[in-house]
């Protein structure tokens, strides 16, 4: 391999020749002939009846072309946005699904939720047009909390007590008996408080109708475009599949948001036949608070069983998870599958019994943002394990080694349904405290003392679930898809390659570490691969980008396909040296043959491959280029040891990160570089959850936080600077040894920030985020 | 109106609604579309321009108030083939993912370490970039790059 360029190397990014130039091209910077504008009328009530919609004053302003009711989709077919993972219930049902129409038709049931839509000449005219939009809606109760949804009024005919679903996983009676026999009982009631993801890129579509050949091309923000051609085809009736295409280009930031299939790209692509000419739209950041899927909203009674020495018997969760109004694309495998499978974190505890409520509320749908269940747990873990060690006066640290699944214990079946493949728990703590100078605290404590302010440390040791998924296993959970990758690695006549992937790059980098890998293998220049993604039109299919999954599940699929090119390359050099395939060798772009000793380079090969002059073409077909399909066969286990420290001024309220410590074991690395960017944008995400970032609605279901003036975003003086090391126990059930790196920073980081804050102010819990108001009132009641 | 702008050295009339902002001229009327729409209401930062030689936020700006100026956008700051040294040190140190941000962030920051009197602490360049929001990196890269940045300018 070239050590410049290979796998390991911290190569310089391919992409980003286009974006610090102003020459990417994300949806909104498309235009084509003809195209029209679009604007969404929304509603301004939580929840209310519609009595009725009048868009005669609309279709009068000057440049309205159309405007379409919810009504109108109905009768031409369109169907609901699905969800597309059925859980099912403890008693045995399957979860409730209320129906989600894409536009409104009879109700709206939160604050943003479109009820029509106005496609005119200019974007001015259709907002003017949307303005004189007319409904008559007689106003319902709203419900709005998360915690007492199941008892307020009911929002979906057939969801009673607005329960979803009431999910539960483990074994509850072996889990009882742990508590019965335990010394100690740690007890937390704890909120994951709800977020909003906040791509900087708005969603945005750009749909047109080809009348000649009836095929539709969708332009949108998509972080899986083969997913949503999927749906919009088959579920949606948009178009016959085979008559849609999807394509993603370059994509400013998604952390999960633009995983699902909204109303809006929906409604563009649907209507842009009907009107005969191109429709744009492009969310304001007023649409993207309220119409994007928010995040996380948990509400959670933690309770950790334990022998006096410290010894983990059991966890018992029990949770109620706020799903918004609808089920949200893949809502429902959030707060259950990504979430109470986790519970076992880093440790060895015997019996988990995990429970989830879902609910309804008349707030926007909450769904999968960055992380996805599993920040969610790792909060529940790793802030009751600390709160333990603090009621037993035991060093956090120590409860934690001593519980911790020991290394030569993998694989290591949890009560929680997993079974982690490898890790070193230990390893990675050891080198967190030293990165963190565990042996100065104590120093550094007394002199926030002595300048009057608070100075905490929390820890925090998460594991995640990545490499999304095992597909027999996850269907057989309730999904409804595969969660396989694919890639095609097409070789050039020269030599160069172009490698065509279904997982898709928003911000992750694949142009360059999927280069890499490609290089890396066939001994090429990392130059000469190409790498494409985001078009249904061009590769076969796909599954998309989440859940840390590209590397592992879209790089195995790469390397699958590289397996079959040199196998190929083989049998055609084999005649070439007049050999069998079987005596032939590949490395560092040399295919070899013990009786030879003229090796032929890899583009040699190539070439041979489409001038087929050496080869019978009655056994060998001519051409270079393969595909394979990779499904995995587990998870992937990437876990790790984060330490943050924190200073309050106790007369402001104000927290300060004086220090973060994330190490991550991520098993092997393509690209350190990236990785270590994917982890610190991870951490500013987490640590804005804990000190910053709340989406609020008041009671009536209002968005309180609708803009950047009210939803603290973190802005560069907010965060500190992140010190991020690695240790590396390889994957051991796929071919790179890799485990993803995507969502480690935001899982990890919120627990270890508030048991730093908790340490620092001596109290049992501060609800996030941990604002200074928040602090100081602590502080206060504290006094 | 009749609005005259010079953009990336280039002089260019446009005829344009009385209330068009600058950001609807440079990427709708000129095509130049590395100026990007995050917010609409200048708190993202994206849409980040040079107007007279000072950044400003082009989706605050009415096209007519920048009639007769000197506009710089992301797609002119390169000499020819010579990237500008902000624009080197992003990709140096990996300060973008999905590059969204970037133009707004890098013309922010060309325009923070022109202004100052000395070099910059990474103190002040976290303070001074705070108009513009980056979501994917953490700013732990940008705030690298741009000390990096300040010695070659």
């Amino acid at each position: 391999m070239n050590a410049e360029t290979g796998i390991g190397a911290s190569v310089l990014r391919k992409e980003d020749a286009r974006f610090i130039t102003g020459k990417g091209q994300y949806t909104d910077d498309i235009s084509v002939f003809g195209q029209t504008h679009c604007v969404f009328v929304r509603s301004p009530h939580a929840r209310a009846k519609i009595n009725s919609i009048n868009t005669d004053a609309a279709m009068a302003v000057d440049g309205v072309i159309r405007v379409f009711t919810g009504s109108e989709l109905v009768e031409d077919g369109i169907g609901d946005l699905p969800c597309g993972w059925v859980v099912t219930s403890k008693d045995g049902s399957p979860m409730i699904a209320p129906p989600h129409p894409p536009i409104a038709t009879a109700v709206v049931n939160y604050v943003g939720e479109p009820y029509a839509f106005v496609v005119a000449e200019t974007l001015q005219a259709a907002r003017d047009g949307a303005e004189a939009v007319e409904a008559d809606f007689e106003i319902l109760e709203a419900v709005v909390e998360t915690a007492t949804a199941s008892s307020s009024a009911q929002i979906h005919e057939n969801a009673p007590n607005n329960q979803a679903y009431d999910w539960e996983l483990g074994d509850k009676e072996a889990t009882d008996a742990a508590f019965a026999n335990a010394d100690h009982v740690t007890t937390l009631d704890i909120t994951n408080n709800r977020l909003i993801p906040n791509a900087i890129e708005p969603r945005a579509a750009l749909g047109s109708f080809d009348a000649a050949s009836s095929t539709y091309t969708l332009y949108t923000t998509s972080q899986n475009p083969h997913v949503e051609r999927v749906v919009l085809a088959l579920f949606v009736n948009v178009a016959p599949e085979a008559n849609l295409r999807v394509i993603s280009p370059d994509v400013g930031g998604g952390f999960g948001s633009k995983i699902f299939v909204y109303a809006e790209e929906t409604a563009v692509i649907w209507a842009s036949a009907k009107v005969g000419r191109p429709i744009k739209w492009r969310a304001d950041r007023t649409e993207s608070f309220l119409a994007d899927a928010h995040g996380r909203d948990h509400v959670t009674k933690a309770e950790l069983a334990l022998s006096s020495d410290g010894e983990m018997l059991g966890l018992r969760v029990k949770t109620i998870a706020n799903m918004g109004a609808y089920l949200s694309t893949f809502s429902s495998s959030v707060p259950t599958y990504l979430y109470g499978t986790l519970m076992a974190g880093q440790y060895k505890t015997p019996a988990i019994y995990v429970e989830t409520q879902a609910v309804f509320t008349n707030t926007a749908p909450v769904d999968a943002y960055r992380g996805a269940g599993r920040p969610e747990a790792t909060y529940v873990v790793e802030r009751v394990v600390e709160t333990a060690a603090r009621e037993l006066n035991m060093d956090p640290v120590e409860l934690r080694r001593k519980n911790f699944i020991p290394p030569d214990a993998f694989p290591y079946q949890t009560p929680v349904a997993l079974e982690y493949d490898t890790g070193n728990y230990g390893a990675s703590m050891s080198m967190a405290l030293d990165l963190a100078d565990s042996d100065g605290y104590a120093a550094r404590k007394a002199t926030s003392e002595a300048n009057g302010k608070l100075r905490g440390r929390g820890y925090s040791c998460y594991i995640e679930a990545c490499g999304i998924a095992p597909s027999q296993l996850v269907i057989s959970l309730g999904a409804g898809v595969g969660l396989f990758e694919s890639a095609e690695v097409r070789v050039d006549v020269s030599g160069s390659v172009t490698v065509m992937t279904g997982s898709h790059s928003h911000g992750q980098g694949h142009e360059t570490t999927f280069a890499q890998l490609v290089s890396d293998r066939l001994g090429i220049p990392f130059e000469s691969v190409n790498v494409i993604h985001g078009d249904t039109g061009r590769s076969d299919y796909g599954l998309g980008t989440y859940g840390s999954r590209s590397i592992a599940v879209g790089g195995s699929a790469i390397d699958r396909a590289l397996d079959k090119i040199i196998a190929k390359g083989k049998k055609i050099a084999a005649h070439m040296f007049e050999t069998t395939d079987d005596q032939v060798e590949f490395a560092e772009g040399q295919f070899s043959y013990a009786g030879s000793n003229e090796p032929k380079p890899f583009a040699e090969i190539a070439g041979a491959a489409y001038i087929p002059a050496v080869y019978p073409l009655d056994e060998l077909e001519p051409g270079l280029s393969e595909k394979a399909f990779y499904d995995p066969q587990n998870f992937t286990y990437p876990a790790g040891s984060y330490v943050c420290e924190v200073e309050i001024d106790p007369s402001t309220g104000v927290t300060e990160i004086q220090k973060f410590v994330a190490v991550d074991d991520f098993g092997n690395v393509i690209n350190p570089m990236i990785v270590e960017g994917q982890v610190h944008g991870g951490l500013a995400q987490g640590i804005g959850q804990a000190l910053l970032e709340h989406g609020i609605y008041d009671a009536d279901g209002n968005l309180s936080t609708g803009s950047y003036m009210d939803y603290a975003m973190p802005r560069a003086a907010d965060l500190p600077d992140f010190e991020v090391d690695m240790t590396s126990t390889p994957c051991t059930h796929n071919p790179l040894g890799v485990k993803g790196c995507g969502e480690a920073g935001a899982i990890g980081s919120p627990a270890a920030v508030m048991n730093a804050i908790t340490d620092a102010l001596g109290v049992k819990d501060v609800p996030m985020p941990a604002t200074p108001h928040t602090v100081w009132e602590t502080i206060q009641q504290g006094a | 109106m009749k609005v005259d702008l010079t953009v990336n050295g280039s002089q260019h009339a446009v005829d344009v609604a009385d209330n068009a902002l600058l950001s609807d001229v440079l990427r709708e009327t000129l095509g130049l579309t590395g100026t990007h729409i995050g917010c609409d209401t200048s708190q993202c930062g994206a849409c980040t321009v040079h107007l007279n030689g000072r950044s400003v936020k082009a989706c605050t700006v009415l096209a007519g108030q920048a009639d007769g100026g000197d506009v710089t956008t992301i797609e002119g700051i390169a000499n020819g083939d010579e990237l500008h040294p902000m624009q080197v040190a992003f990709r140096a140190n990996h300060a973008l993912q999905c590059g969204f941000c970037t133009p707004g962030m890098i013309m922010s920051a060309i325009d923070l370490v022109q202004s100052a009197n000395e070099p910059l602490s990474a103190e002040e360049v976290r303070e001074g970039l705070e108009g513009n929001f980056c979501r994917c990196t953490g700013y732990h890269n940008i705030v690298r790059a741009v000390l990096d940045a300040q010695a070659n300018m």
